[in-house]
């Protein structure tokens, strides 16, 4: 029975981080550069939404959506000045230049809201009791794992059918060769980050809700977390972003449970090593063999 | 050049946009009540305007406690100011993000404006970076909040205002051994955080000899801290009636979140870094209905120190203050009193005042807001009652 | 010959450079013409610009992205913290006991470098980059449970995995002395470090990380990082030379860790986190990947600015944000790039150099 509460807990904590991962890996597969500033909007996301609550008393639903237009806007905007300018620069300055993004969010949050931590409430409370109420399962973990697959399958029929989502795999395989078939690059990127946005503010909304609380840094970890578990899976492979949160996830709260809460993160990390070194391009990353 | 100016002009934009949906705060410290209650042992001749430092991490994640302890400093400095008495001081806040290294460039550049006492670092690593800094130069250094007793052993210069780690992981045993007897104890703290592990190691050994059951221990870091759930379903699987939290107040309150949608219900215990809790933006204080804690401050005492300086503080910085502000503002009374004690003039340096300050800090007793009649070790020490009480209806009582 | 005179000319100038500096600093500080605030930044500085010079070596020559730097220093600076604490009483003299703290600290940087690197080199680009993240949160948790101390029968050593331990459970012995506490960290350190260690670390630094570039092994490194299948196929050993670099660069890192360990009575594991590998990555791109007089005037202007920012209060690292992101876009967008090029074309050979990775 702890062990099904334990795994319940794990896939809703796994939950979050796909649906981060998710928003990573759309645009390091068509940008191919590591935004370390899409925690930040995660933040940026969580704020809007408590904002929208708390000051406005705005329902739940209607503040997830301004959450997402503003996290869509704001993406759209650091693409637009921080990082199209660097399109043909080495992917290093880039990575940098969005280490500068994400120090700024940070800052900015800090002047707006001030350090005190706020408490979110929750978009969904309560909790499902089992087998005469010795297992219970929070709502929102439901609502989390719902979102995750929900999201997740539409990434996979947009990217696969849609003329965007084409469009976009095109911009993946061959930036230049895209533009050649007229494809308009700069916007398909656009649209990738504004995607990845609006994801990030739905993570946020729902990383508060099972977390209680809010904070300028709230975004980092979890980025971090997220982004490992992007490339845990195979960065750049929507199934893969998916299945890496969810596994994360599950092993971070089993091996909290079963082994140390002190090394959790530790044995997180040492699986990751291990699988890359057996798979090299993550779970279900495509392998490239480098030609001469 | 076109660009970038248009990119900053578009970001400020942005910052000031979302700024209307924050709460607005001004800083301006406004109208400051006429001081009562601090006083000192013996009235020297001490005059002119001393230049005071305080240090705190303003920025990054820590940034709740570092401005509580300049903005509780502030207050009490406006209120000697206002007050005209021989005694006025000039006050600098440097940040220091809760990092030794940066706390050192904070120090040192107080030192270049012309600091001649140190009320501060706020947190226990940077104020043990510090501490050995403001003991080879000779510059009194009074700590509002870094409580491991690492800051003042074997630094005659350098004192506390707050509990050190022991007295409060003893102290806590001590009041379970006495009232809660033959309770079981599930303790949850945060193992990358000099003050929760250093609290929680004096509790476990206190509790050994007193002979209270641990039937749990659960940690996290920084980088966990988002999820209990694991460590929660312990405490209740090992049957944990009452579980002890030697933490802050923001990862208290997902516990006590989490404890309430998993239908567990202990008696949790905190100490003087759980205050705060009632005050957060949004809490429900019904999940903290029956937490006990040890603290040295309450912002619902009635007492006119008190509600003065809670009053000041919600008019200046628009929050309700915490511990951290209350030891700040003690802290800066403590520097008055020892000032006047000594009967420094503001033309000496800092070295002169230090030496003379040492000799005035063990003869001096302080009535503030963490305390009644606090009184200094030669060590460096604060000797003042820990309170326990218990909340009820969103209000500290004694139990 | 003519390549190889320019570099040797490269290195002589950077010495010389470093040397006139360090000069001009330290007369300025002896004379007490420095701030105290940018005195006490000295041998910090000395550190990052190590730090800086080694990640290069690893980023900018080797070509491969390392997110986990600030855990070899990591290492470096703690085991440099207990080896000088141990040493205390043995070795009366400071400056010999520092050269031990950082030999000491290099070593077991090394010993990890090594460890870290094995598995690590055989991944290629952001996997590589995500590894060595991970193993530098690896290193940050265990350090985070380390707990040593020393008595008359020596140093004991404990990991507290469990979560259940503190230093009492170390059973010293009365008069015995905590060096590290866990989560507390090294709180007693005495600090010996000084800006004239500081001067010889980066000395030392510049000199084995020119002499790695321009030997025969520099060569094959480089090699690898321009096309590894052209250089495997002219018969040079991949494994053994990207380790060699790594292993360098980490044991380059372990002993500035050391100084910095030593120059502050109080260090935490925690410090040595994300965020430091992050800073040390924005030096050396900053500064220009290969170019190691870049890494050090990068590491100097990034330390020192935060600092100098304290005039904008709440605003300081806001603006630092600013600032960075600025400077990224002024010095890698083409068009501004082109326009600076054509101001100075000596410039050009450099950027194209940096432009290589």
């Amino acid at each position: 029975m702890e062990f099904l509460s334990y795994l319940i807990s794990g896939i809703s904590l796994g939950s979050v981080y796909a649906i981060i991962a998710l928003g990573y890996t759309m645009v390091y597969g068509i940008a191919k550069m590591l935004n370390f500033a899409h925690g930040d909007i995660i933040m940026v996301g969580g704020y809007i939404s408590f904002c929208a609550i708390s000051y406005l008393g705005l329902p739940s639903w209607v503040s997830v959506l301004l959450a997402m237009v503003v996290c869509t806007v704001l993406g759209v905007v650091i693409e637009a000045l921080a990082y199209r300018p660097l399109r043909s620069a080495p992917s290093l300055a880039v990575l940098i230049t969005a280490i500068g993004v994400s120090y700024f969010l940070q800052n900015s949050a800090l002047l707006i809201w001030k350090a005190a931590p706020k408490v979110y409430p929750p978009v969904v409370s309560g909790s499902l009791k089992l087998m005469g109420d010795q297992l219970s399962i929070p709502y929102v973990s439901l609502l989390t794992i719902v979102a995750c697959l929900v999201i997740m399958a539409g990434l996979t029929v947009f990217t696969s059918k849609s003329k965007m989502g084409k469009a976009m795999r095109a911009c993946s395989e061959d930036k230049g060769a895209a533009q050649l078939m007229g494809i308009n690059v700069n916007a398909t990127i656009s649209v990738t980050f504004a995607i990845g946005s609006a994801l990030a503010a739905i993570a946020g909304v729902l990383l508060c809700s099972s977390y209680g609380t809010l904070m300028p840094t709230t975004g980092s970890m979890p980025g971090i977390k997220a982004f490992t578990a992007a490339v845990f899976g195979g960065i750049g492979s929507i199934p893969g972003a998916f299945l890496g949160g969810l596994l994360l996830g599950v092993i971070e709260s089993l091996s909290k449970a079963y082994i140390s809460t002190q090394l959790a993160n530790t044995i997180v990390f040492a699986v990751l090593i291990v699988v890359l070194l057996v798979k090299p391009a993550g779970l279900l990353g495509k392998y490239v063999p480098e030609k001469v | 050049m076109k660009k970038k100016f248009l990119a900053l002009v578009t970001a400020s934009a942005l910052a000031l946009s979302l700024a209307a949906c924050g709460g607005s705060s001004s800083s301006a410290a406004s109208s400051a009540p006429a001081a009562s209650g601090a006083t000192s042992g013996a009235a020297g001749s001490s005059s002119g305007t001393f230049k005071l430092g305080v240090i705190g991490p303003l920025t990054g994640e820590n940034a709740i406690y570092g401005q509580a302890v300049a903005n509780g400093a502030q207050i009490a400095v406006d209120e000697i100011n206002a007050e005209g008495g021989a005694i006025q001081f000039e006050l600098k806040s440097e940040d220091d993000v809760a990092d030794g290294e940066t706390s050192v460039n904070a120090y040192n550049n107080l030192l270049d404006w012309g600091m001649q006492v140190l009320v501060g670092p706020t947190t226990t690593g940077a104020s043990v970076a510090v501490a050995a800094e403001a003991y080879n130069d000779r510059v009194f250094m009074l700590t509002p909040s870094a409580s491991s007793t690492d800051v003042v052993s074997g630094k005659d210069n350098v004192f506390q205002v707050c509990f050190t780690d022991p007295n409060q992981g003893v102290g806590s045993a001590d009041y379970m051994a006495e009232n809660m007897a033959g309770s079981k104890i599930a303790v949850i703290y945060r193992n990358d955080d000099p003050y929760s592990q250093g609290i929680h190691d004096t509790f476990v050994s206190e509790a050994a000899e007193k002979g209270l059951e641990i039937v749990y221990e659960g940690t996290f870091t920084a980088d966990t801290a988002t999820d209990f759930s694991v460590q929660l379903t312990g405490a209740q699987s090992a049957g944990a009636d009452t579980v002890f939290l030697p933490i802050y107040y923001q990862p208290a309150s997902v516990i006590l979140n989490q404890a309430n949608a998993m239908g567990y219900e202990p008696t949790f215990f905190g100490v003087d870094g759980m205050d705060g809790i009632l005050t957060m933006e949004g809490f429900d204080p019904a999940l903290a209905e029956g937490v006990m804690l040890l603290t040295p401050f309450s912002a619902d005492d009635t007492d006119e120190l008190t509600q003065n300086f809670v009053s000041a503080y919600q008019a200046a910085c628009g929050d309700i203050p915490n511990q951290f502000a209350a030891d700040a503002y003690d802290a800066v009374y403590a520097v008055k009193a020892a000032l006047e004690a000594t009967g420094c003039t503001s033309d000496m340096d800092a070295a002169a005042i230090c030496e003379a300050m040492v000799a005035a800090m063990p003869t001096i007793t302080v009535d503030g807001l963490t305390g009644q009649g606090m009184t200094w070790s030669s060590t460096g020490e604060v000797s003042k009652a820990p309170m326990a009480v218990v909340i009820k209806d969103g209000a500290y009582t004694l139990p | 010959m003519k390549k190889m005179k320019k570099s040797t000319r490269t290195a002589f100038l950077t010495y010389l450079s470093v040397i006139l500096m360090f000069a001009v600093m330290y007369a300025l500080d002896s004379a007490g013409m420095l701030t105290r605030s940018l005195s006490g930044q000295l041998v910090p500085i000395c550190c990052y610009m190590s730090m800086a010079v080694s990640l290069n070596l690893t980023v900018g020559i080797l070509g491969e992205l390392s997110l986990g730097h600030a855990g070899f220093m990591s290492v470096g600076a703690f085991s440099g913290v207990i080896a000088s604490m141990y040493m205390k009483d043995i070795i009366p003299s400071v400056p010999l006991r520092l050269a031990l703290t950082m030999i000491v600290g290099a070593a077991l940087a090394a010993v990890a470098g090594v460890i870290v690197g094995a598995p690590v080199l055989r991944l290629r680009g952001d996997y590589l980059a995500i590894v060595t993240l991970a193993f530098g949160e690896i290193i940050k948790d265990l350090v985070n449970c380390l707990l040593v101390g020393y008595d008359s029968k020596g140093l004991h050593i404990a990991m507290n995995l469990t979560g259940n331990m503190s230093i009492n459970d170390l059973g010293l012995e009365a008069g015995g002395v905590a060096i590290i506490k866990g989560a507390q960290g090294a709180t007693s350190t005495l600090t010996i470090a000084s800006f004239t260690t500081g001067f010889i670390l980066v000395m030392v630094t510049l000199f084995v990380v020119f002499n790695l570039v321009n030997s025969r092994a520099g060569r094959a490194i480089m090699a690898l990082r321009d096309n590894a299948i052209a250089a495997e196929s002219v018969g040079i050993n991949i494994t053994k030379y990207k380790m060699m670099a790594f292993v360098t660069s980490a044991a380059l890192a372990g002993a500035a860790g050391a100084l910095y360990g030593v120059n502050f009575s109080s260090l935490q594991a925690t410090k040595f986190n994300f965020n430091t590998s992050i800073l040390i990555l924005v030096f050396v791109v900053l500064g220009g990947l290969g170019n190691l007089w870049g890494s050090m005037v990068a590491a100097a202007a990034l330390t020192i600015l935060p600092e100098a920012l304290r005039q904008f209060s709440d605003y300081r690292m806001l603006v630092y944000a600013i600032v960075l992101i600025l400077v990224m876009l002024a010095t890698n967008n083409p068009t501004l790039k082109n326009m600076l090029g054509r101001l100075k074309p000596s410039k050009k050979q450099e950027k194209e150099a940096a432009g290589n990775v």
